[in-house]
């Protein structure tokens, strides 16, 4: 029956089991049925799907940028539509696109990984993926209602207070915060309790691949980074619309204490993007160099020294502020230190491929890119923790240029490879890897043409946000070089849409493991069952499926007529008892819906935080009901 | 030779990448002491940080070439991992790798750490100038500091400083936060409403150096420019004391009837002229505009042209701009251009 049948126990009505668990995890029929959707693979895939047309979105807001910038004096967008569309373009970049599909890979990926059914709170889930969809839809009617930001995806007060930027659009990007944050910490918090408490009996701390332990870290850091991005755009929102005055200096605020609480958590997030990519690009480089992972613990510590050293270093922004020299010499060897964890990872990983014997693969020709940007990137990194340097080059082209190469070559080529790596699992087709190649090519040379230049236009002089220059500046060529560099991004972008639209169709049928991989989710079905493994595996090593198969063992007796799964305990995962997951309900979707009107109401008149507050309260009594017995939802 | 070479490679690197070099707002074509030791820094940085980059590409690109060797020729069949000898070997050469990183990350840490000291030395130089920057969106308001009140000079978008002596620029913003960046001089600061930022700049040679705006300030960012000249001290000098002066008495009907066009006008609400009864502080002061070489912050040249289109649409120059558009007859206009360029 399925491929895994040989490592059942002998007693095992699989026919049975596997017919049970079908009913178990069965989606509910219809329109209201699909809206009810609790699997992480259906959550998940929402979650990508939404966050790569934002890429889209985004790509095609950063096209227009670069072609008003092509040649100096140009008249294609003005000031005011260029100022909405890098402020579009980051905002969504970086709070609809990075996040969430770092975060909707992991829903997909975690459980899987872990060897479980889903995660550990699906309808919560539900209700994350719903926030962030009316946080998307928030802003964007914002956008097409012509009243786009355009105060920056920092928004620094006073120019984003009442007097400067009146009108709604700031308040829309304030409260759009909100959604996507109130998204993130729901994410988080059930990633972490799925890490924590579900993981197969065998698999200890020290077992865990270390895309899961990115994703636990990653967790985390949204755990203590998120709430101070509310807290900064809840002082500016407040400002704004009740008259507080917190960062408004013409009332007596300090718009420096907002900077401060934007990048303490500006700075863990770029981490919180780029910590899941390094855990794709451990996934990718154990399965396609087919070898062990070297230095696994030295990774694994490098990665939460990551996390931590990620939320001290936040005032290498704000440098220019005119700081105390005891301060600024703090933070310059802290943003060092980043070097050198982030240092260890590169060194692992180029010695696993030394010593392994890699497939040289579309993902890994992205591995291979995301090497050569990202060292790059980093080494620039290092050029801006140096308080002059960084004085010189701050608000200029060339940082411009470094958090491309750290977050396009640090996030976005690993993304790249993880997909063409995990299709198979996600679509039960392989992608094309011929087009894969050219794909690969067409990007990496669109993003070094359209970035490289970057850096020196920065060193000569050319300011970040600025929709136009003069002819005089000698500015002209790089900025050419650098628009036709992102037009052959563009192709690049649609080479990739190509390949997912005929490999979904047409690519060739891939079976549960075609990678040869080493962990979980290689054993599930491509794609998955709702329930992912017909019986839960249990585990004996760090690389699961490179033991031998006649030493690889299932867990038996969890019932398979409801959505049970196994919690384990935390350091060991020995288990400890059956948890019964709830089913698919409609209840996250109106729990959302009654947030979103308190959220969105609230940016006209304060009162829709009351009446938001009542109806969300009376959704969340109904979504709480508690329902008996838990027994078979036979339906 | 050791500052030859980067020099060198900065003018191959840029002749390569880009034909027209100017470079008069250029980080790394320093005309001062704090920008030299920048520039300096940089181009230590970028060759220590060049080489490893080039290390560690090598290294990628070699393990391609060894991917079909295996674990050193060690057996294939069903193994995931390599001997424990090479294991260690391998770990040896990470660990050693690391200790570099840290080595030279501490050599980085204490010259940046040390440049950036030297750069703040300046609090005691006696013969020191004080200049107050002041951001508005989208000029700059200058106002030369002087414990003689008498010798206090406001103008706008233009700073001239004497060759060799330090300036202590004093950076505040009028509404939003500006950054003061005159890149061949100094990194830059930011101007923080509520706030007092310093920093100081001095120029070894003389010549102009353009600098901008850096730190997003709204709809016209792009077009807040600002001239620094560096003038040997007599010149500077005679400079100054020609500011100081009440703006010139027409001396022409043609320019009588300019200056009544002027003082006739909404344009005194908002500006300046010493020596006349315009008096507005919200604009730049025109006191000595012909002599300032540009206009509506730099973003056009001073010539008669460029003034007669700025003043019949400044919308349509810099969009979004604060300037009103004010109505003035075609017969107006000329006399007008005449007297505001005749204010050296």
């Amino acid at each position: 029956m399925t491929a895994s049948q040989d490592i059942y126990p002998q007693t095992a009505n699989v026919e049975q089991d596997v017919e049970q668990l079908r009913r178990a995890w069965r989606h509910p029929h219809g329109l209201l049925g699909w809206l009810s959707f609790t699997t992480h693979q259906a959550i998940g895939t929402r979650y990508i799907v939404t966050a790569f047309i934002m890429l889209l979105v985004g790509g095609i807001e950063a096209l227009m940028m670069r072609t008003q910038l092509a040649h100096s004096n140009n008249g294609y967008l003005g000031p005011e539509r260029y100022n909405q569309m890098f402020t579009t373009h980051g905002t969504t970049m970086m709070f609809l696109f990075a996040v969430p599909v770092m975060e909707g890979m992991a829903i997909y990926l975690i459980p899987l990984m872990v060897g479980t059914r889903n995660v550990a709170f699906p309808r919560l889930n539900a209700f994350g993926y719903w926030m962030y969809l009316f946080g998307v839809l928030f802003l964007y009617w914002g956008v097409l209602t012509n009243s786009a930001p355009d105060v920056g995806w920092f928004a620094y007060p006073p120019l984003s207070g009442p007097q400067f930027t009146p009108g709604k659009s700031t308040d829309y990007w304030a409260q759009m915060i909100t959604f996507t944050e109130v998204s993130a910490l729901c994410v988080a918090a059930e990633l972490i309790a799925t890490i924590l408490k579900m993981r197969p009996p065998g698999m200890s701390l020290n077992r865990m691949p270390l895309y899961v332990w990115s994703i636990l870290i990653q967790s985390w850091m949204v755990i203590f980074a998120m709430p101070a991005i509310v807290v900064a755009s809840s002082y500016l929102l407040s400002d704004r619309t009740v008259g507080t005055q917190f960062v408004n200096p013409a009332e007596g605020g300090d718009p420096l204490l907002y900077q401060h609480i934007f990048w303490f958590f500006g700075h863990p997030e770029v981490y919180i993007i780029f910590i899941p990519a390094l855990g794709f690009v451990s996934a990718i480089v154990v399965a396609h160099s087919r070898r062990e992972i070297v230095g696994y613990t030295a990774m694994v510590l490098a990665q939460i020294a990551n996390g931590f050293i990620a939320f001290g270093l936040w005032v290498h922004h704000m440098f220019a502020t005119d700081l105390p020299q005891i301060g600024e010499a703090y933070f310059t060897a802290s943003s060092m230190m980043i070097a050198i964890t982030s240092g260890i990872q590169i060194f692992c990983w180029i010695a696993t491929l030394w010593s392994g014997r890699a497939r040289l693969t579309t993902a890994l020709h992205f591995v291979y890119g995301f090497i050569a940007i990202f060292v790059l990137g980093g080494l620039t990194g290092v050029v801006l923790a140096s308080v002059p340097l960084d004085l010189q080059v701050h608000d200029t082209f060339f940082v411009v240029a470094h958090f491309h190469y750290v977050l396009i070559g640090g996030a976005v080529f690993p993304l790249f490879g993880a997909f063409y790596h995990w299709f198979p699992k996600f679509t039960g087709r392989l992608m094309n890897e011929t087009l894969g190649r050219v794909n690969f090519w067409v990007l990496f040379v669109g993003f070094n043409l359209t970035f490289f230049p970057m850096h020196i236009l920065g060193l000569k002089g050319m300011p970040r946000r600025v929709y136009t220059y003069s002819p005089d500046m000698g500015w002209d060529n790089l900025n050419l070089l650098a628009t036709i560099g992102a037009w052959v991004i563009a192709v690049g972008g649609v080479l990739f849409i190509l390949n997912f639209l005929w490999s979904r169709k047409f690519g060739p049928v891939a079976d549960n493991n075609p990678w040869e991989a080493d962990s979980l989710e290689w054993a599930a079905a491509s794609p998955p069952a709702n329930y992912n493994f017909e019986y839960l595996p249990a585990v004996t090593s760090r690389y699961p499926l490179w033991v031998a198969r006649e030493d690889r063992t299932v867990v038996t007796g969890t019932s398979t007529d409801r959505r049970e799964v196994l919690v384990t305990t935390l350091m060991d995962a020995e288990p400890r008892h059956r948890y019964v997951l709830p089913g698919p309900s409609i209840w996250p979707l109106i729990a959302a819906i009654c947030v979103t009107v308190g959220f969105a109401g609230s940016v006209f008149n304060g009162w829709y935080i009351t009446w938001g507050t009542i109806i969300s309260g009376l959704a969340f009594l109904g979504w709480f009901w508690p329902k008996r017995p838990l027994e078979p939802q036979h339906d | 030779m050791m500052r030859l070479l980067p020099r060198f490679t900065c003018l191959a690197l840029s002749l390569l990448l880009s034909a027209c070099i100017t470079n008069k707002q250029s980080a790394i074509d320093p005309a001062g002491a704090q920008a030299d030791r920048i520039s300096t820094l940089w181009w230590s940085f970028f060759w220590l940080l060049g080489t490893i980059f080039i290390i560690v590409m090598i290294m990628t690109v070699l393990t391609l070439t060894r991917r079909r060797r295996g674990f050193e020729q060690e057996p294939l069949a069903q193994r995931h991992k390599a001997s424990d000898e090479t294991e260690h070997r391998l770990r040896r050469t990470i660990t050693a790798c690391t200790i570099t990183s840290i080595v030279i990350l501490f050599v980085l840490i204490f010259a940046s750490v040390g440049t950036g000291r030297s750069n703040a030395e300046f609090h005691t130089a006696p013969n020191q100038l004080t200049i107050q920057v002041t951001g508005t969106q989208w000029w700059w308001q200058i106002q030369y500091m002087n414990s003689d009140a008498t010798r206090n000079l406001a103008t706008a978008n233009e700073i001239h400083i004497p060759v060799g002596r330090p300036v202590h620029i004093v950076g505040v913003s009028n509404d939003v936060i500006h950054s003061f960046w005159v890149p061949n001089l100094n990194g830059k600061r930011d101007l923080i409403p509520s706030r007092v930022t310093d920093e100081w700049i001095e120029a070894d040679h003389p010549g102009a150096f353009r600098g901008q705006c850096a730190e997003f300030c709204g709809l016209q960012h792009a077009h807040m420019a600002i001239w620094v000249i560096a003038e040997p001290e007599d010149r500077f000098q005679a400079w100054f004391r020609n500011q100081l002066q009440p703006a010139v008495a027409p001396s022409t009907p043609d320019l009588q009837q300019g200056q009544q066009v002027f003082l006739n006008h909404e344009c005194i609400f908002c500006h300046q002229i010493r020596g006349t009864t315009a008096g507005g502080q919200s604009a730049p002061d025109l006191t000595h505009f012909g002599s300032r070489r540009g206009i509506a912050a730099n973003t056009l040249p001073n010539t008669k042209g460029n003034l007669a289109g700025w003043i019949l649409d400044p919308q349509s120059i810099k969009p979004g701009n604060h300037m009103a558009t004010v109505e003035v007859s075609s017969t107006d206009l000329h006399p007008l251009i005449d007297y505001l360029e005749s204010l050296k």
